[in-house]
Formats: C-alpha cells, structure tokens, sequence
C-alpha cells in the first residue's frame, strides 16, 4: 500500500463577493493521514473542502495534491472523491451500480463492475445486497454504500463532508470506529469535516480547528485538547470553565491571573503563547470540569477555588456539580463516580482543587457559543 | 356513508365539503363523461334529418366507422385513402412536434431548475407572458413571421441565405413551429419541477466520480426526470393531435390536420355521427399510442401525476 498523497493548502483565501469564506488558510496534510477540521457551521471548513475537490475555485493561494498544484483542475479530473452530507447516493440506480458508477464511466464491462461491487460489498459488510436500490438500506447501510462508491473510483484523497450527521448517536459512535478502521485498511488520506468535537477527537491523527474562517489550530487530539492556541479552541473543543481576568504575574512558562470572581490563580501557559502573555494583559484561564478535585471548604491558595454550588446532577459515569461561576457562567464540576457516597452541598460553598498543569492561560478571546 | 367520505367531510366540514364534491363531480361527470358519452352515443347513429331522430330508422349501426376506411359505398378506391392518409400523418406529425419540443424544453427546464438568482424569475416570465395573448392571434403573428414577405423571409433574403423567399407555409415548417410553440409550457413546466426536486448533490457527485454532461444528464437527470418528460410528452403529443387553430391558420393548402375532417364533418357537411366517430378514433388512438409508449418506457400511470 501507498504511503498517501498529501494536501497542502497555501495561503488559501475564499471570498464571496465581501465575505470571506476563508482566510488565509496554510495547511500541511501527510499522506495517509486522517485529518479533521473542526468548528461550528459557517466556519468554512465545508468552503476548504469544496475547494479541495475542485468545486470552488480558490479567491487566491492554492491547493496541492500530492505536490501538484490543482489550480484549473475540475472535480472530475482530481484524484479525489467526495462524500456528500446527504451522501447522493443515485435513487433509481442499484446498490451495486452506485458503487460501480466510476468505472461504469471509464467504460468497464459489467461483469467487471458486479465483481467489484462484490469486493466492496465485502468489505462494507453488505455482501450480497447489491441488487436492492438505496431506498431499501438503513441510515448506516446507506453511509458504507457512499463510501464504497468512494473508494471504488480509487482515489487518493477522499474527503468527508459530515458524513455521520444524519445518524443517531449509537450508530454515529459505531461508524466512528468503522471509518477510522476503512481509513487504515486502505491507507489513503482523508480529510474529514465536522462540527462534532468527539468525531475529530478520536478518529483523526490530526484536527484543524477553524473560526469564522481562519484556522485557529492545528495539531493532534491531545494538543488540541489540552493545549489550546486560542480561547476558541479551548472553549470549543470539549466542555471547559473560563476565569476572566489580568496577568499579575508571569513566571516562566506560567502565569498568576487575577480573576474576576475567584482570587489569583495559577496556570500554565499554553504552548503558542509562550513569552506572548503579559503583565497587566486581559486573559483568560480554562480549567476542564474533570480537572476539578475536592478540597476541604475555605482552603486558600493560588489553586484553588471557591463558590456556591447551584446545581447538582448524577450522570451515571460522573457527579455533575455546578457552581457560580463568572459572568453569569456555571463552572461546572465532574468527579468520577467511584462508588463514593455522595452528600449534596446545594446552595453551600465548596472549594475546589486543581493542578496547575491542567489549568491554561490565554489571552482573552472570542469563546465558542452553544 | 362510507368511512373515506365521513372522513372527508370530517376534515372539510359538510358545507365546504360538498360544494368542493359537488364541483368536482360537475367537472368530472359534467363537462367530461356525459359529453364524451355523448360522442360515443352519437358515432354510433345515422344521420338522420331532424324529425326522424328517435325514429325508427334511428339505429345504431358500425356505417360511420367503415367510412372512415373504406370511404363511401360505392366509391372509385377499396379504402378511404385520403382520410386515412391524414390521420396518420397527424398522429406522425404530432409525434414530431412531440420529440423536437422535448428536445427544445428539456435543456430550458433543466436550465430554469438547476440555476439560482432572480433572472430565472425573469426568464420564466418571458416564457408565459406570451400565452397572456390569444391562441388565435399568437397563431396569425407566427404567419406574419413566417409569411413569404414576413419577418424570417425579409431577414433570410436581405442576408444572402435565399435568392427568393422561402416558402414556409407550404412546407409545413410554420405549422410545425406554430404547434411547438403552442405548447412549450406545457413540456417546460413539469420537467421543470421534477428536475427542481432533484439534489444538485447528485450531479455533484457524479461530477465528482469523472462523469461527463452528457452521461450525467443520461444516468442520473433524465432518469429522475422521467415522470416529468412522460407527463409533458403526453400533453403535448395529446394537445398537437387535437389541435385545430394551428394548422387552420398555419397549414399549408396540402396539409390537412384530421381535426380540420372532423371540424368539416361537423360544421361543413352538418354530418354530427360521421365527425363524433372520427373524433373517437381520433381519442382512442391516441390513448392507446400512449398507453403503449408508457409501457416501453416503464412509467406508471401514478408517476404522471406527479
């Protein structure tokens, strides 16, 4: 197998009309690799993708495959396919032609086309139901027949619009795994587009993350996750608390903030703005609910952290506590559910105790909106 | 009562109810079955002078049928040639004006479907505005155009395409483009809104797989767009056999349309059960021609609907 061909993005811009799409985008994907890009609806991360496929033509900078430039190049002529949203699959045409579809027009036989088909009925678990019409096939059947018919036109990048938005969560969660497992056994890149952090997280080696048309960050999961570029990321990638408040102090590759509710706190400083974050700078300070330990009540300290609680829920797997947190936000506690008897502490103070480690300074930004 | 109709009128309420029944029932049985019966009724009889009408030599008999074949007792030919020879030359004609509208509304529907922005508003207006007008005066300016002095033939002359004016009247060419004409909404519109329903995703993808036009037009649109091209063929094909207008104003002096016969046998030779027996064949033939094309191209009666 192939190590892969590669996609490189070069300062990438997509306007329409005044509105930009996308900015600036500089994008390095290795071959084989399963790459994401991550962010909200209308972040452009659908717009990257069309370009890559050829449907758009960039406003400016270009798209490489494989170190060739794409610029000119129809979507029909890239060695790339594309999975729809809504996959397209063809109503009126069989299951086994839908798969075939790419050969049917490099001018196959059909006997040559059954027996593809017939591979990659295999191989999507689906042996033996290529007769029917995609009417006939469930959520998830639909999903492998599009990306049989994907992979059938045996292209070097495939590129994923969504593809599990339309499932329901068990069968989304499965073809996570599925598609993850397709991706390693053909080897080729793919370079996949969600909104659903859970999705870029366990299926990518790497994730882009992108606001309003810029990419904020690219790295892989644990990066991305523990070691956020922006306040964006670190708000939109998973659940996080945010303390608003000024830099009091920077000591090395750590930081001393003034919060506005919750006393000085300590927190390591991410990575990207090392040296970056100063003194009497507006920042922001981001500790994940999971991060969160108890602590006998009232205990002070640059690491600790103490509020009302407000709510408290029981989620199975955690104890959700909720507090009073800044700017009208809860900050929101989850401590594993270990078998440990659990007393409410509604509407009494609790104090909270965190590793500075897990905690990250950043400079204040815009936050991702539920 | 039966359960349906309980439920009808359950939804619509009895007052409502009724008088939308009661007109689709006038519609239905008023202003289609009865007088179709009629028809039939009337093919079937002699042609009678007034007072004998209900008489006793008011039989039914099968003379009106057999001269349409075989012409009248008596004649110089064993078959009617010369109506036999128009009927089928309108169903051919009617075929044709049938394919080359297709041809023409196809990639207009298409067009019209798949492109977003106000100037399809536009467009679409362009195209009904004209059928604002009268069928018969929309017929009479097509021969002001296509005259041997009209607007096509002073263009075609002036620019050196012809030595002399073309007689388009006479070849059948304005009936032809006077009949297309007559019914391109007629096709443009229910493809039209098959194709709107179809995901441009589709197209899309098969772009996307190395699909060419043509092949995506052949494999993925037309396909689609089958019960939309059905249901315009069928109108246009059903509307060009029956027309009349046209090929009155628009024929040339050879071309006889077999409606022009059955006008004749009604208004001309005052023959009511020799033109009701034409015009049977004439609606009987045709269903079964497209009934039988249905069948060949695999479209249920249901699709046509759509």
């Amino acid at each position: 197998m192939s190590a892969g061909v590669g996609v490189n993005l070069e300062d990438l811009w997509i306007r329409f009309g005044d509105f930009v799409a996308v900015r600036e985008a500089n994008v390095h994907i290795n071959g084989g690799d399963f790459f994401s890009f991550l962010g909200p609806s209308g972040c452009g991360k659908t717009t990257i993708l069309r370009a890559v496929s050829g449907f758009l033509e960039p406003s400016q900078g270009n798209v490489l495959i494989g170190g060739n430039n794409m610029k000119g190049i129809g979507p029909n002529k890239r060695p790339t396919a594309l999975i729809f949203q809504n996959l397209a699959l063809f109503p009126l045409m069989k299951v086994w032609e839908n798969i075939t579809f790419s050969m049917e027009i490099k001018g196959a036989s059909a006997r040559e086309r059954r027996k593809r088909a017939d591979e990659l009925l295999d191989m999507i678990a689906l042996t033996g139901q290529g007769d029917k019409l995609p009417s006939e096939l469930s959520g998830g059947q639909k999903q492998r027949v599009a990306i049989a018919r994907a992979l059938c036109a045996e292209p070097d990048v495939l590129l994923l619009d969504e593809p599990l938005s339309a499932l329901d969560l068990k069968l989304r969660q499965h073809m996570r795994s599925e598609l993850r497992e397709i991706q390693k056994r053909v080897g080729i890149t793919f370079i996949y587009i969600t909104h659903d952090q859970g999705e870029a997280l366990t299926m990518s080696d790497n994730v882009a993350v992108m606001r309003a048309g810029v990419i904020d960050q690219i790295g892989d999961g644990k990066s991305i996750y523990n070691d956020p570029n922006t306040a964006f990321a670190a708000s939109f990638v998973g659940e996080n608390n945010v303390f608003r408040g000024t830099v009091k102090r920077v000591i090395g590759n750590e930081a001393m903030i003034t919060t506005n509710r919750s006393g000085d706190l300590m927190a390591r400083i991410s990575t990207a703005n090392h040296g970056k974050l100063k003194e009497g700078d507006d920042a922001m300070l981001f500790i994940r609910p999971e991060a969160f330990a108890l602590a006998p009540v009232g205990t002070q300290g640059d690491h600790f952290v103490t509020a009302q609680v407000t709510k408290e829920e029981f989620e199975g797997n955690v104890f959700n506590i909720f507090m009073e947190g800044d700017g009208g936000k809860e900050i929101k506690v989850a401590l594993p559910n270990l078998g440990q008897s659990f007393e409410s502490h509604k509407g009494e103070p609790m104090t909270l105790e965190y590793d500075v480690k897990n905690a990250v300074a950043l400079p204040a930004g815009v936050l991702a909106t539920e | 009562m039966p359960p349906f109709l309980k439920e009808y009128f359950n939804r619509n309420g009895i007052g409502l109810g009724s008088v939308m029944l009661g007109l689709v029932l006038f519609w239905t049985v008023g202003l289609i079955i009865l007088p179709q019966l009629s028809m039939l009724d009337f093919s079937f009889r002699p042609n009678l002078p007034p007072p004998e009408i209900g008489g006793p030599k008011d039989l039914y008999t099968l003379e009106n049928y057999k001269y349409l074949i075989f012409g009248p007792e008596g004649g110089s030919q064993d078959y009617n040639a010369v109506d036999l020879r128009v009927f089928y030359r309108t169903l051919i004609a009617a075929v044709l004006v049938t394919l080359f509208n297709l041809m023409l509304c196809y990639p207009i529907a298409y067009y019209l479907a798949q492109t977003k922005g106000n100037h399809i508003r536009v467009l679409a207006l362009m195209l009904i505005i004209p059928y604002w007008i009268n069928e018969i005066l929309r017929a009479f300016a097509l021969r002001i155009i296509f005259g041997e002095s009209g607007v096509l033939n002073n263009i075609l002359v002036g620019a050196g395409v012809f030595d002399t004016p073309f007689d388009f009247i006479r070849n059948d060419i304005a009936l032809y483009a006077g009949l297309g004409y007559a019914y391109i909404l007629l096709m443009i519109f229910p493809i039209y809104n098959v194709i709107e329903s179809l995901d441009r995703n589709q197209i899309e993808a098969a772009r996307d797989m190395g699909a060419s036009w043509t092949r995506i037009h052949r494999r993925v649109v037309i396909p689609y767009a089958k019960p939309g091209i059905s249901s315009g063929c069928t109108m246009v094909f059903m509307l060009s056999a029956g027309a009349l207008a046209a090929p009155q104003i628009l024929g040339g002096p050879s071309s006889l349309w077999f409606t022009q016969l059955i006008y004749q046998q009604f208004n001309d030779n005052s023959d009511w059960p020799q033109g009701a027996a034409y015009a049977v064949v004439l609606l009987v033939t045709c269903i079964l021609l497209v009934l039988a094309l249905m069948r060949v191209f695999k479209v249920n009666m249901g699709d046509i609907g759509k």
